[in-house]
């Protein structure tokens, strides 16, 4: 196994990159039976002050708490859903009830039995309530009413689209205890810190600054599983070591390129150690140059057209993903395959073309070759946004423009593009929530105040687009849904209040021992129930 | 007693700086926090009023005084925790860490400098002398990583980082061997750049004290250069290697953030670290002030020993 072992499904639609990709973690070696045992040592990127996830919807929390605390329903390969703790829903014609049949026999870490009061709770308390995304999904959700220890009828007030729900389920329902949460300040409630769920995997320790120690639930619904007796996340703040500790066999797993992409070639290559680039494709990031359209120069159109085409993408997915990232056409990943309007166009890199919008827009170069000067703030979360942000004052330096690059620590980033709209340019990197409606259209719509992270904080405003939006909002039908958001999708090209480049995944770094591993869209963030350890 | 008295107003200064510096940074512990989470976790308004971060300058300032004489240095935004609790769960390892990598630089550093000052100039001194300007400019984090490479994935004698072998539960004896292979590899990296620094300093002043005249004296008596090594050149070069010490414990504590996060070590220097850019003031200030009364508390070892070694230091200040 000393062959670089990239299994990266790559999108539909697009070809196997080379003959070369090995296909190590798939099927024939899933195969293999299953061993019971052993505890399975992961790098752990951080630690959230809150890892409830059914508060804080980030892969950041999902990462450890996804196989504590479980949500309605995972992410199938290939599209569609697996049910978790719902084995079924539908919806009504009038898109104001969906009805959901539980799984009946689970319990929680904790010996009580799970029931559909838990599911209601945390619905009306958390996910509407406490949930950034929840806030979107569950607006019009009236009550969820319990007519049996296994059902649950969510009653919205307003038309509420099936297929918005549904994308919803994977990252957006973690269900909650109620008999630990009812009555208390659920956002400081101390089980937020220290989980009961349902999941494969029980909480057992948190050492501030050195580990988490899940351990194995005896009693999990799935019969037999998990197969690992317990998984530590080793906190491991430089990524130096993560790939030596990897090497050295001390940790056999970590995910979210916490090995550096520029190790990715040599990494693989290292005995007993496989690098998988699949399992990302259901938490698709986009790499966004965030514009301020208050801006003079950026609130001509022609300008943000003219600023989109001096971006070479190809430049962009090779030499700074290094091949791990796909050039975006528009701000629907390609990665979803219902909602991507795959006949968008976008700008095409054309230096000549830029010039030529900047000449038409009236901004003439000056002495020295600069048409005029900007504020670029690349947000500091990514060694890939920082990158970016240096090519793409190259970029803009081809076509006249001169960015002066702004580099701020994450806190100040935030303020200065999403408080105090402090930039011109920036780089972001929204996730894409598995819906436009979930993350996606929030980037465009008006009336957001600052102080909202992530949204639209461009100054852009359009009534057409809020127009399409919120028409979508309540759309019941999937196909007048879909069509509404190739709309969306079409003023969004033509405007360019922002520009999408790139939608990217990541990268797992795992021992050979570790298996199962990436077998579904949102692994990484998923209950790694059926992971084992050969050996 | 004094000595104490006299560092109120430090510490005071230190405190008042830290924090004021903090708050002046763009962004609080609410942006700091969305940042990570990308803006799940709670509103902005309702997190600043949990986390007691909103309100105006004046406000926080009196809060945090509060917090600072509650006993418990005030809440850790960051951890939600008492800021006391905090910081003590890290402050043993980095003490064994610090006292390990000082002892290794007087120790080594000692007796290496020792060996090159018993007769500068020769080929052994500049053998010494040349390794220790290297390795002094080799920046920790890179020989942290180095040494991590060498000793511990290509041949794997040692583990490559934290403080216990996770996942097999080791009691006993091998728990403490195992606690002790863990803290090898960051002390080397913490402390061989100070063994250079005290070498150094060793060998400049024994090379000096060749030169004095009681010695040149002695050695005209017939004393023999070995005899007098230890007993006339080396006692009084050792005095400026303990000052060093008790220098090098303030910037030991800076060091280690970069060894406890090339080491994933859950110690002091990393916490100082995440209290900056997670914009937590009462844990930045629970860090400086736990700090500073580690290095007063050095110093005032350091003037003791030197008081020891030197009878004609510390008579008047005791």
């Amino acid at each position: 196994m000393s062959s670089l072992n990239v299994t990266r499904r790559r999108f539909i639609g697009t070809t196997i990159a080379a003959g070369s990709l090995a296909t190590g973690a798939g099927p024939s070696r899933a195969q293999d039976a299953p061993r019971r045992g052993g505890v399975l040592i992961v790098a752990a990127d951080g630690e959230p002050r809150n890892i409830n996830p059914a508060i804080v919807a980030s892969n950041g929390v999902f990462f450890m708490a996804s196989k504590v605390i479980e949500p309605l329903a995972e992410m199938t390969p290939g599209g569609g859903f697996t049910p978790r703790l719902a084995l079924s829903w539908q919806g009504s014609a009038d898109g104001r009830l969906v009805l959901f049949k539980l799984r009946p026999g689970v319990s929680w870490h904790d010996g009580k039995p799970f029931t559909s009061e838990d599911v209601a709770f945390s619905a009306m308390e958390v996910w509407k309530k406490l949930q950034n995304f929840g806030r979107v999904v569950f607006k019009n959700l009236e009550a969820v009413d319990t007519p049996d220890a296994t059902t649950a009828a969510f009653r919205f007030s307003a038309p509420t689209p099936l297929q918005l729900v549904e994308n919803a389920l994977p990252a957006l329902t973690s269900v909650l205890p109620k008999h630990i949460y009812a009555g208390t300040d659920i956002a400081a409630n101390p089980a937020n810190v220290k989980l009961v769920g349902t999941g494969p995997f029980k909480f057992s320790e948190h050492r501030p600054g050195e580990y988490y120690r899940l351990e194995r639930n005896p009693n999990y619904w799935d019969e037999g599983k998990p197969y690992l007796d317990g998984i530590i996340f080793r906190v491991m703040p430089d990524r130096g070591a993560i790939a030596a500790a990897t090497e050295a066999n001390q940790i056999q797993l970590s995910a979210f390129s916490a090995v550096p992409l520029a190790d990715m070639a040599r990494i693989g290559k290292v005995p007993g150690v496989k690098v998988i680039a699949d399992g990302y494709d259901g938490i698709t990031y986009q790499l966004v140059v965030e514009i301020n359209n208050a801006r003079k120069e950026l609130s001509d159109p022609r300008v943000r057209r003219a600023i989109a085409h001096a971006i070479d993408r190809t430049f962009v997915t090779d030499t700074i993903f290094l091949g791990t990232a796909k050039a975006s056409n528009g701000p629907i990943p390609l990665f979803d395959k219902v909602m991507n309007d795959a006949t968008l166009n976008p700008p095409r890199f054309d230096v000549a073309r830029a010039n030529a919008l900047l000449d038409e827009a009236g901004y003439p170069r000056g002495a020295g070759g600069a048409r005029f000067s900007l504020r670029l703030l690349p947000a500091p979360w990514f060694e890939q946004t920082r990158q970016f942000g240096d090519y793409l004052k190259q970029a803009l330096r081809a076509v006249g423009i001169d960015a002066q690059i702004v580099n701020n620590d994450p806190a100040a980033h935030t303020k200065a593009v999403y408080t105090d709209r402090a930039y011109d340019l920036a780089i972001g990197s929204p996730v894409y929530r598995n819906d436009p409606a979930i993350s996606t259209t929030v980037l465009y719509e008006s009336g957001i105040p600052p102080g909202v992270p992530f949204a639209n904080q461009y100054n852009y405003k359009s009534e057409e687009m809020d127009g399409v939006i919120a028409k979508a909002a309540s759309e019941i039908d999937p196909a007048r849904r879909v069509a509404l958001y190739r709309d969306f999708q079409q003023i969004a090209n033509r405007d360019l209040p922002i520009i999408h480049v790139a939608e990217w995944t990541f990268i797992t770094v795992a021992r050979d021992s570790v298996r199962n591993v990436a077998n579904n869209p949102r692994w990484a963030t998923s209950h790694w129930a059926d992971t084992w350890l050969s050996g | 007693m004094t000595r104490i008295i006299a560092a109120i107003p430090t510490m005071a200064f230190v405190v008042i700086g830290a924090f004021v510096l903090l708050s002046l940074a763009p962004g609080d512990a609410v942006d700091a926090y969305l940042a990570q989470t990308g803006g799940s976790g709670g509103a902005g308004d309702d997190l600043r009023r949990r986390w007691g971060v909103g309100g105006s300058p004046p406000e926080r300032m009196a809060a945090f005084a509060a917090g600072i004489f509650s006993g418990h240095l005030g809440q850790s935004i960051v951890h939600g925790r008492p800021v006391l609790d905090v910081v003590m769960e890290r402050l043993p390892v980095t003490l064994t860490l610090m006292g390990l990598s000082l002892a290794l630089a007087v120790g080594l550093g000692g007796a290496l400098g020792l060996v090159a000052g018993a007769r500068p100039g020769a080929p052994r001194d500049r053998a010494l002398s040349a390794s220790a300007l290297i390795v002094n400019a080799i920046p920790n984090f890179w020989l942290g990583l180095l040494l991590m490479l060498l000793l511990a994935v290509r041949a794997p004698l040692l583990p490559v980082g934290g403080l216990q072998t996770l996942g097999a539960p080791l009691t006993g004896w091998s728990a403490v061997i195992d606690r002790a292979q863990h803290l090898v590899l960051p002390t080397l990296a913490l402390g061989l750049g100070y063994v250079a620094l005290s070498m150094r300093a060793l060998r400049a002043g024994m090379a000096e004290t060749w030169r004095a005249d009681h010695v040149r004296a002695a050695r005209a008596l017939g004393h023999r250069r070995r005899s007098l090594v230890w007993r006339a050149v080396a006692r009084p070069a050792i005095l400026p290697v303990v000052v060093l010490a008790g220098q090098q414990a303030g910037t030991m504590i800076g060091g280690s953030v970069v060894v406890e996060t090339v080491f994933a070590i859950p110690g002091m220097g990393r916490l100082a670290f995440e209290a900056v850019s997670g914009r937590d003031p009462p844990l930045l200030v629970g860090v400086v002030l736990v700090s500073t009364v580690l290095v007063l508390a050095i110093n005032l070892i350091v003037d003791l020993t030197l008081a020891r070694l030197d009878p004609r230091i510390g008579a008047a200040d005791a």
